[in-house]
């Protein structure tokens, strides 16, 4: 740690914290003197709004606490306690179940920018690690929030999830009683996942988050170019293409927030439900054991992965998909070996592949909201084939592969998949198998065998020396 | 890459369109309640038919007497007097700060319906405005049934035609097309156009019960667009003005 010259010789009370704490030195390095690319773009405002969420996530809970009671006989009035009775309870609870989706939103949009512009490349890989985990995290501290108004969906949607774990052969059953904490999804379980979502998990996010920005500040920022701005310095050794973070960024993510926060507004003031995304009807009425709702769809943020489960007719081998669709992402930095970072350089085929996997993503979360029927499941068995591909081809496009390898590997990978459509097949259902084949095939063939003849698709761009605006 | 980012924005408008599902189910379309929340005659009138027709079987305990009485335009006297018909252990009239529970045991009202009548406060969240408005206009005489009455938007119904008194009886009738609709046999004291309107009455009554705030937030929620609107504009002129050096 290189300590600045300037700071040891302030007095007064700044110089006074500083013999004793580095506070100067940790606001250089984190903001005044860290210098960030000149060239971030719309996609670079996510991880700041990400951590603003945060915030308020943490804020409107903390107001939440105080009146909402986690005890299976009170939890449902206690809510609408705090809509009807508490002073701003209805903004505090609104702001918070917005916080949660709006949370997804920008945490998906900060991984689909990591995804086009390499940020998991090295040196970055710990930094995308340490997202892979908060991701992670922040889907089971969801989880356990759903549960907390113990309304219909809470109870059934935490009954299908907690479920899952007694498809695991020989401890499943014992295992799902251990985390129900009894026989049955009661005020034991209401109670502990009310300890995880507001002690546990909150403190493993903090950390977590700590430790992404911490990783981040050592290597530097990856930009839309996908240069790394520290082989240009000038002769003080600052990046030629770099500024420093504050004022420059700070003052640029105060726009981003003012436009993030009008449509925070637009949705906590006017849609607080999202059209039953965000808050579904069937959870304005009480939990009951009982009686259990006819469709039992996850909330939007999770029913991508839920398609993947659904897609395999063995239900342990779902929850092993569907544990895999989120694995997957931790192999990313070792899968793609490309040495272009940014998409803007690479070929057609790597943006291609890209651009499927968004619309896959997108597709199984719209299909994971339907009721499972034939054509449903169909597809999100294609779509799930399309979405592992993805991860394939990140490896595959590593490099120009010649025409016989690609040719192998085309007919490797549809072999596998439809050697599992001709198990499967059902006259009944002939053609939807047929021409849903086509979905995958269709993909593989653009990404993997029409690079091999048009050189072209596959070929990537020279990468700039500098920055390009 | 602009079209990706296009059609992924496309398809996630898409995603918002799914429909606000209607839980119960039920057969044919849907007529629409057409009420406006901010109409204090219409909400006092459904006020007043609810807690005579329908308080006795519903309560709507999440809610209380006086925080109805201060959003509708009455005061708690009007309340005491002319809304609380029930009393607590000791027989005293309930408080006007009181939840709005009613007298019905769970187990006489499983055994005079054979189900318990459920609290209705957030109904119109769970099945729509326009669901409750079909259902209480789509009661048919069902000889077969215990108390006599069907519903062709929720079929089997365990509730009586509360209302019959105002609107009279329907017959369930199939026309030369086979298309089934009901046909007023025995008027009411109410003509079918008020009836209409009091059903609607009841209607914005639990539309405003579903979310009291609801228009204190949206009009909350201009103010803070425009204090956003303009916060954001003044931060763009800042950021402007910073990155004037950089080039």
């Amino acid at each position: 740690m290189a300590s600045n010259p300037d700071t040891k010789i302030q007095g007064g009370l700044l110089g006074w914290v500083d013999a004793r704490f580095p506070l100067s030195q940790m606001w250089n390095e984190h903001l005044a003197q860290y210098y960030a690319p000149k060239n971030f773009n719309f996609w670079y405002f996510f991880g700041s709004l990400a951590l603003l969420v945060l915030v308020i996530q943490i804020v409107s809970g903390i107001f939440l606490t105080m009146f909402y009671k986690p005890d299976a006989e009170l939890a449902f009035a206690s809510v609408e306690y705090i809509m009807r009775d508490v002073e701003w309870g209805w903004l505090i609870r609104y702001m918070h179940s917005t916080g949660a989706s709006m949370f997804f939103v920008v945490v998906y949009l900060h991984m689909f920018r990591a995804l086009m512009y390499g940020s998991y490349k090295k040196p970055r890989e710990l930094i995308w690690i340490f997202g892979v985990l908060i991701y992670l995290v922040l889907m089971a501290e969801a989880f356990a929030g759903y549960l907390l108004p113990w309304g219909q969906m809470s109870y059934w949607g935490a009954q299908v999830i907690v479920n899952l774990f007694q498809t695991i052969p020989y401890i499943g059953p014992d295992l799902v009683t251990w985390i129900r904490g009894d026989f049955l999804l009661s005020d034991a379980t209401l109670n502990r996942f009310f300890a995880l979502h507001v002690i546990a998990l909150p403190l493993v996010l903090i950390l977590l988050v700590a430790a992404h920005i911490i990783a981040l500040h050592e290597v530097g920022s990856n930009n839309p170019d996908g240069i790394n701005i520290k082989e240009n310095k000038d002769e003080n050794g600052i990046p030629k293409d770099g500024i420093p973070f504050h004022p420059y960024y700070s003052v640029k993510d105060l726009v981003g927030v003012g436009v993030f926060l009008m449509v925070f507004a637009v949705i906590m003031f006017f849609f607080p439900t999202g059209g039953g995304l965000f808050l579904k009807p069937d959870n304005m009425i009480p939990a009951d054991p009982l009686v259990t709702p006819d469709l039992i769809p996850p909330v939007w943020y999770f029913t991508s992965m839920y398609s993947v489960l659904r897609s395999v007719p063995d239900p342990f081998l779902g929850v092993v998909a569907m544990g895999a669709a989120v694995m997957m992402l931790f192999f990313i930095p070792w899968l793609d070996r490309n040495p272009v970072l940014s998409m803007r350089y690479r070929s057609f085929a790597a943006k291609f592949n890209l651009g499927v996997f968004v619309v896959a993503f997108v597709i199984l979360g719209w299909l994971g909201l339907q009721q499972a029927t034939t054509e449903v499941s169909e597809m999100s068995l294609r779509w799930s084939t399309v979405y592992f591909a993805f991860f394939f081809l990140l490896w595959f496009l590593s490099k120009e592969r010649s025409v016989v390898f690609s040719l192998i590997a085309f007919a490797v990978v549809v072999g596998i998949y439809t050697i599992y459509d001709i198990l499967r097949f059902d006259p009944s259902d002939a053609s939807l198998i047929m021409w849903s084949w086509l979905i995958p095939t269709v993909y593989l063939f653009v990404t993997m065998v029409a690079p091999a003849f048009a050189r072209g698709l596959g070929r990537d761009r020279a990468v700039p020396e500098r920055v390009t605006s | 890459m602009k079209t990706l980012i296009a059609t992924t924005f496309l398809a996630a408008a898409a995603l918002f369109t799914v429909p606000a599902a209607s839980a119960a189910g039920g057969s044919g379309e849907l007529q629409k309640a057409n009420i406006d929340v901010t109409d204090q005659a219409a909400l006092q009138r459904g006020a007043n038919l609810y807690m005579n027709y329908c308080m006795g079987c519903h309560s709507t305990e999440y809610m209380r007497y006086n925080r109805v009485a201060r959003d509708i335009g009455l005061t708690d006297q009007h309340m005491e007097d002319n809304f609380i018909f029930i009393t607590d252990e000791d027989g005293d009239p309930v408080g006007v700060g009181s939840l709005m529970k009613n007298a019905m045991g769970e187990a006489y009202g499983e055994e005079a319906f054979g189900v318990v009548p459920p609290d209705l406060t957030m109904t119109t969240r769970i099945h729509g405005e326009d669901w409750v408005y079909t259902f209480l206009k789509s009661f048919y005489v069902d000889e077969s049934r215990p108390l006599g009455a069907n519903n062709t938007q929720f079929s089997n119904v365990g509730m009586p035609h509360i209302l019959w008194e105002l609107q009279g009886w329907q017959e369930k009738v199939v026309d030369e097309d086979g298309n089934e609709r009901l046909e007023l046999v025995r008027s009411g004291k109410m003509t079918p156009s008020e009836y209409d309107r009091a059903v609607r009455d009841i209607v914005t009554y639990l539309s405003y019960m579903g979310e009291p705030m609801q228009l204190d937030r949206q009009r909350i929620g201009l103010y803070v667009l425009i204090f956003l609107g303009i916060f954001t504009i003044l931060a763009y002129f800042l950021k402007k003005e910073y990155w004037k050096d950089v080039h």
